[in-house]
């Protein structure tokens, strides 16, 4: 078990990369928002983008769901130069992300919400129709696999705690074919214990072969499951760095763009 | 470590078996089903005991039916989010419509009144689409169609009788075709003929049945309940509906075509509009341009009574049923009893208040809101 487990992730870091960012710029008018990140993800990875806020986080990977289309810079997918033009594509691709908002409806259950607008149905014509039964099975099945034990599949979203909907959201994603998941500050809302539930979470997906993009600003929660690390900071990026190459202080410190911080915690005496 | 991990990790213990009173009050219609049961048992003492005879029961039927179509409607759109104000208007200006298609244009009622819902959801395209592109709320964008097909009703009932607001002779032109049948008078007079023969329903000195058939308003309203309540459900259209009143943005960026289905809703809406319009006019022999006045208020009402959220997303097709219910007892019910009439409204007002709060507690129980 853990030999394969050992072998799977040797096996990994020979891959070549699902998806490779290279020398990405986005120009908003005048407004340079991206000035050249590189940024690759490979399959069992969870690759974590560090940054402070408005570092450029958040445009960086709507241009990698294809909500953006990069002004320069190129897309590799499998190796093949892509040009994504909707988040449709990017789906199609297997590029999944889930955003801040999670996508969900409080007031519908948790099957509709699973397989809102990708709903199956059993029938012909006319009598084609929602396959209740089914979508309740898996998104039991689904749900118990992420560790969350629903009362029914009936349960409104709106009853789960911020940690539970952002794993029913991740459910959903790698249950529609994600090979990549992008999860935007998935963690920023939550408590203690509902971050390590969804920190868990992606260690969960990570194992099932997924590669995942953790955007975080939060760099105790990012060292607890990335295996690589890129700071982005006014745009551009100071390179990747691997899991044990790094420690706390110095991704906080690139994040904060060096100095001031630094000098704060010499002040102070203490990290941040 | 492994104890505390281990079998129990099935059930959480914070979460309560819920009891079937929580499970039930859950449900959108359970609290018109409430109100009908209550209504009854008030009028079982107050009212006349003819109300609840087979003739009286049609009686405040017929025109819950007639309201109850657009409550349908009414429901489906405030489920997906939108309100439309201009039903009421979309009745008289149907109705226009289909009269001037009959009487001016001497079209068959198999031409006239598949061209009347086609017109009724052309309007209605129009409504939502702009609804959708302006991005204003469709409350007032429905309430300038409101006044805009009132006016063209009565403009255009002048231009087609030579000045009058009403237009005669829909009948004559009409009762010869097996259409008629469909969308007027009663349906099934032989099943109540054969009940009145064997005495289990009661007849006039003649021998035939007092109640001659169901009115067939009656009829189209069940079956379309059942139809919105089988879509609502089991249908990932249905989803679609829910998901596109619940949250537009998570609606769409989950693959939900958020604007068609809203379009198609309004369209929906004003094809009700133009079932009543077909009915009444049918009905009456003749159409006016009062017809359907104040009508979007009572099946928006009627809706609410029912379940539906005004902020989208919830609601039920059973509720609105039970919810036009409601207000067809209430308006001919008082009639049956010592009560003035006029008490009506404020019994509206006053259901109408009590089902907004009791909605509002609903929600915040199924959404777990504190």
């Amino acid at each position: 078990m853990q030999n394969a487990a050992l072998e799977a992730n040797a096996m990994t870091k020979d891959q070549p990369p699902i998806v490779e960012m290279k020398a990405i710029e986005k120009h908003f008018g005048n407004i340079i928002a991206l000035a050249g990140v590189s940024f690759s993800i490979k399959a069992g990875e969870c690759h974590c983008l560090l940054g402070d806020n408005g570092a450029g986080k958040s445009t960086f990977i709507k241009t990698m769901a294809g909500v953006h289309q990069p002004t320069t810079g190129e897309m590799l997918i499998d190796g093949q130069a892509t040009t994504l033009n909707s988040p449709r594509d990017a789906m199609q691709a297997g590029i999944a992300t889930v955003f801040q908002d999670l996508a969900m409806i409080p007031l519908m259950s948790v099957a509709r919400n699973f397989f809102m607008g990708r709903e199956p149905t059993i029938g012909r014509g006319l009598l084609r129709r929602f396959d209740v039964k089914t979508a309740d099975e898996i998104t039991m099945q689904e749900m118990r696999r992420m560790g969350i034990n629903l009362r029914g599949p009936d349960q409104a979203v709106g009853t789960l705690s911020g940690g539970e909907r952002q794993t029913v959201a991740i459910a959903r994603a790698v249950y529609f074919g994600a090979r990549i998941l992008i999860l935007d500050e998935p963690t920023s809302a939550l408590g203690v214990r509902q971050t390590s539930n969804v920190l868990a979470t992606i260690d969960r997906v990570r194992s099932a072969g997924i590669g995942v993009v953790f955007i975080s600003h939060n760099v105790r929660h990012a060292l607890a499951v990335g295996d690589r690390f890129t700071v982005l900071n006014r745009g551009t990026t100071l390179g990747t760095a691997k899991r044990g190459d790094i420690s706390h202080e110095e991704l906080q410190d690139l994040m904060a763009g060096g100095q001031e911080l630094a000098e704060f915690q010499s002040s102070t005496g203490q990290a941040i | 470590m492994e104890h505390q991990n281990g079998s129990d990790v099935s059930q959480d213990e914070r979460i309560k078996a819920e009891s079937l009173f929580a499970s039930l009050i859950k449900k959108p219609e359970l609290g018109a089903m409430a109100g009908v049961i209550l209504l009854t048992v008030f009028f079982a003492f107050t009212a006349d005991s003819s109300m609840f005879s087979l003739s009286g029961f049609m009686n405040f039927m017929t025109p819950a039916s007639q309201l109850g179509i657009l409550a349908i409607g009414a429901a489906l759109l405030m489920i997906g989010g939108e309100f439309d104000l201009s039903i009421g208007s979309m009745v008289a200006f149907a109705g226009l419509f289909f009269g001037v298609c009959v009487v001016t244009w001497q079209l068959p009622l198999e031409v006239a009144i598949p061209a009347t819902f086609l017109f009724a959801a052309a309007v209605g395209s129009i409504n939502g689409t702009i609804v959708i592109r302006s991005g204003l709320p469709s409350f007032i964008v429905t309430l300038a169609f409101l006044f805009i097909l009132r006016g063209l009703s009565l403009v255009g009932l002048k231009a087609a009788t030579g000045g009058s607001t009403q237009m005669r002779g829909i009948r004559e032109e009409a009762e010869n075709n097996w259409l008629y049948q469909v969308f007027s008078g009663e349906a099934f007079p032989d099943l109540f003929i054969w009940l009145a023969e064997k005495g289990w329903i009661d007849t006039f000195k003649s021998g035939l049945p007092k109640v001659q058939g169901i009115p067939v308003e009656i009829i189209w309203f069940v079956i379309l309940t059942l139809v919105a309540t089988y879509v609502l459900r089991r249908t990932p259209a249905g989803n679609w509906i829910f998901a596109a009143g619940g949250d537009k943005n998570a609606a769409s960026n989950s693959g939900v075509p958020v604007n068609r289905v809203k379009i198609s809703l309004f369209m929906v809406t004003a094809c009700c509009a133009a079932l009543v319009a077909i009915i009444t006019v049918l009905d009456a022999g003749s159409t006016d341009a009062r017809r359907g006045f104040m009508k979007e208020f009572e099946a928006i009402i009627a809706a609410v009574i029912g379940g539906c959220l005004l902020t989208g997303g919830y609601g039920s097709a059973i509720g609105a049923f039970f919810g036009a219910i409601i207000f067809g007892m209430v308006v001919i019910g008082l009639s049956y009893t010592d009560f003035d009439q006029d008490w009506f409204q404020v019994f509206l007002g006053a259901m109408l208040l009590v089902a907004v709060l009791f909605n509002n507690a609903i929600r915040k129980r199924v959404t777990g809101e504190r």
